[in-house]
């Protein structure tokens, strides 16, 4: 099932990386504390979070402290600390289609590319010939449904909606029976965007995973939360809230093509026990990749560009 | 986490308190609890830096006001120099130019520009009484310029008729002669959504920029941002000059500290807000609000007008007095409780209110969370008015019948009254209340006319 490109070459071309200054701060050979909090500071501004900046940072203290140390050495370090602790929520997603139509809830806050990523991951499946329903059950934001719809054109893929406003669990209820009629692989759900603290959206939210619950207690079988790869610790929130209301069975986390670096995907991987499927990065359909936690490290870490 | 800060900082104080003036060394301690406050709230980290510099030099010497720890002074100073740094106070949106006024959108994809875009020209239409065209140029994601028509219909302003195939510059070049001709005030144009290190797109912007002559230039950004806020409008700074900035998604509970880096880094000034989904949920931007969140100092000044308008006054004068006498009985509370509902909900006014993050769990434990507060007005409805008066009369075979006519249960009214119990003796304590963490919000509330929290 390794049907995402390996992480590559779209992710390099991100102008800069966490170790970008690391040849500024180790311009002594032996590594004291001053370097040590420029190697902590250079974790922070990755958005890595403080608590896990420090952890990685003290970690290089009890090796290294006092020691001569040289640049690649720190990079191999840090390269080896960021894969160690990513690797754990390193998972394939991968779908059972013994028992169709596989339902994948899609959720996250505004704007932080689930239509984008949906069209994306449609991509993918179809190129394994599998057949898939979209439910357009964003019946809030203008033209949400119209710009499913264009992706779905695109691809050649039936996509199940209503007019603005129609009731989203309704849809999801709707499109399920059509997805099984239609013996579907795969149904997947576009939903609205929300903000985590806003309570009568996530009540909505609930309710389409009751409903979907009422139709089989094993739906949704997917519910991947999508991160913005430029959020700051309020992603941890994120995961944190949403995870609360319909259980995220894993992540994806896009613009990573940008500068930022989405140090924060270290900071969840550290904190909270959710798998990694894939990482966003750039505006076309392949530029989803499937989440690999050496070569994310790596990437991160890399300075050849 | 600002109370977290405060008993950090007063940690740190410990042994050292009440000394008169603070030193260098009992600043460069608390600073290096601000330094992490800062960053935890997502102030880039050059920011952060430059910002705790400047603190220094002004704390250093300072005398300790009697009335405060030198922890609060230390707060004050840092939250001072926030608000300094933030802007401070509103800066005005500027269409001082020959009409139509070209205001740009800018910024990466997701920040919410459409929606914005669409905030704004309501804003304009009633708040400035001007003339507005919204164009959309974004060609790129599919559906764009069709989410802008539907919003520019929703907020009864004109938008651009939509031409498939055109190019943005074009759009842009229609869009301006149909202002003119239109004899219109205004015309905003939304733009695509944008990495900062595409080139092609950079260069777009830029051109876009060069033919429409905006007097306005807005980066549009989320509120959540990272790290990178300060190299993304760095970046956009550069290549378009931009003129301000507008900040979205601030309704979500991030810490905002992006603001800071993005107002330092640039120089411009952040001159609105977006707080929510919907096209009314927008304003002008207010730096202590934003400087007392970077502190999880709440916002409560936003609270108290936020109350203020949900009010209803005649309402309030009502309840102010009976409250006085210490007669509050159902009819009151439902109506609290109906008031709270327009507010928002309590989450959304609990996360405005200092220091009660860590409480927002027990919310539910008090019987406080929105769902509960639609099924205490059920009951209360399925009083009798009488009953409603004198609660007391309230005996087993009244509750199994009001159990009934609301769909709820004996022990969720008995809750209720428990909790209306409760409240009465709360706002007896209320009174007495004087040199408690409630004087700063009583004498905030207090300079308004007529308030409902402020019962004379």
């Amino acid at each position: 099932m390794n049907w995402f490109k390996k992480l590559n070459t779209a992710f390099k071309k991100s102008s800069s990386k966490i170790t970008d200054n690391i040849s500024q701060i180790f311009t002594k050979k032996k590594l004291d504390e001053e370097s040590l909090e420029a190697f902590e500071d250079m974790l922070i501004e990755s958005d890595m979070g403080i608590t896990t900046a420090q952890k990685i940072s003290q970690n290089l203290k009890k090796t290294r402290f006092g020691k001569d140390v040289s640049e690649e050495e720190i990079h191999n370090f840090l390269a080896s600390e960021i894969e160690s602790i990513v690797k754990k929520r390193e998972k394939h997603l991968v779908l059972d289609f013994n028992n169709t139509p596989q339902v994948i809830l899609m959720v996250g806050v505004n704007g932080s590319g689930k239509t984008t990523s949906i069209a994306k991951l449609c991509h993918t499946w179809k190129d394994q010939g599998k057949s898939i329903l979209i439910a357009a059950a964003d019946t809030f934001r203008a033209a949400a449904i119209d710009q499913l719809s264009t992706w779905a054109d695109r691809l050649s893929i039936p996509i199940y909606k209503k007019s603005p406003g129609a009731d989203a669990a309704g849809i999801v209820y709707e499109a399920y029976q059509q997805a099984k009629k239609d013996n579907t692989d795969i149904l997947i759900i576009d939903t609205a965007g929300r903000l985590q603290n806003n309570s009568s959206l996530m009540a909505e939210l609930e309710k389409i995973s009751r409903v979907l619950k009422k139709l089989d207690p094993n739906l949704p079988h997917q519910s991947l939360l999508v991160l913005d790869g430029t959020t700051g610790q309020n992603a941890l929130n994120q995961v944190q809230e949403f995870q609360k209301t319909v259980p995220i069975t894993g992540l994806i986390m896009t613009k990573l093509d940008g500068t930022a670096k989405g140090g924060i995907l270290v900071q969840i991987a550290d904190q909270i026990d959710i798998p990694i499927y894939a990482i966003g990065v750039g505006e076309s359909l392949e530029d989803l990749n499937q989440f690999d936690a050496k070569s994310y490290a790596e990437s991160l870490v890399s300075t050849n560009n | 986490m600002f109370q977290n800060l405060t008993s950090k900082l007063s940690s740190v104080f410990d042994g050292l308190s009440r000394r008169g003036t603070l030193s260098e060394d009992d600043v460069n301690k608390a600073l290096r609890e601000v330094r992490l406050a800062l960053l935890e709230a997502d102030v880039s980290l050059p920011v952060a830096k430059q910002f705790i510099e400047q603190i220094k030099e002004k704390a250093v010497g300072q005398n300790v006001l009697k009335s405060i720890s030198p922890a609060q002074m230390v707060i004050k100073i840092v939250h001072d120099q926030l608000v300094e740094l933030l802007g401070a106070e509103a800066t005005e949106i500027s269409l001082n130019t020959q009409p139509p006024a070209v205001i740009l959108m800018a910024g990466l994809q997701g920040a919410g520009k459409t929606t914005t875009t669409a905030k704004l020209a309501r804003w304009l239409t009633q708040k400035k009484n001007k003339k507005v065209l919204l164009a959309s140029l974004d060609v790129y994601r599919p559906a764009a310029q069709e989410q802008l028509a539907i919003l520019a219909n929703q907020v009864n302003v004109p938008s651009l008729e939509i031409i498939s195939g055109q190019k943005p510059l074009d759009i842009a070049k229609r869009a301006l002669k149909q202002a003119k001709s239109d004899g219109l005030d205004v015309l905003i144009l939304d733009t695509a959504g944008r990495t900062h290190v595409d080139q092609d797109m950079m260069r777009e912007a830029q051109e876009i920029q060069s033919l429409s002559q905006p007097i306005e230039t807005f980066l549009v950004a989320d509120s959540m941002t990272g790290q990178d806020a300060v190299n993304s409008a760095k970046a956009f700074h550069e290549a378009l000059p931009l003129t301000g900035i507008i900040l979205t998604r601030v309704d979500g509970d991030s810490r905002g500290g992006a603001a800071l880096s993005m107002k330092m880094t640039t120089g411009c000034p952040i001159k609105f807000i977006g707080l929510g989904e919907k096209v009314d949920q927008f304003d002008v931007f207010h730096p202590e609000r934003i400087a007392g969140r970077i502190l999880d100092k709440g916002d409560v000044v936003s609270l108290v007008e936020q109350a203020a308008e949900s009010f209803d006054q005649a309402e309030a004068e009502k309840l102010s007095k009976k409250m006085a006498k210490g007669k509050f009985d159902l009819n009151d509370l439902a109506n609290q409780l109906r008031q709270m509902q327009n507010m928002g909900g309590m989450g959304k006014l609990m996360s405005m209110i200092p220091g009660v993050n860590k409480m927002k769990d027990k919310l539910g434990a008090a019987g406080l969370e929105d769902k509960s507060i639609t099924h205490q007005i059920a009951l209360i409805q399925s009083m009798t008015p009488q009953e409603r008066r004198y609660p007391k009369l309230l005996n087993a075979s009244r509750k199994r019948r009001i159990a009934a006519g609301s769909g709820l249960d004996v022990p969720q009214i008995n809750k209720l009254l428990k909790q209306h119990e409760a409240m009465g003796k709360m706002m007896k304590k209320m009174k007495k209340m004087k040199k408690s963490d409630l004087s700063a919000l009583e004498s905030k509330m207090g300079q308004l006319p007529n308030n409902p929290f402020n019962p004379r």
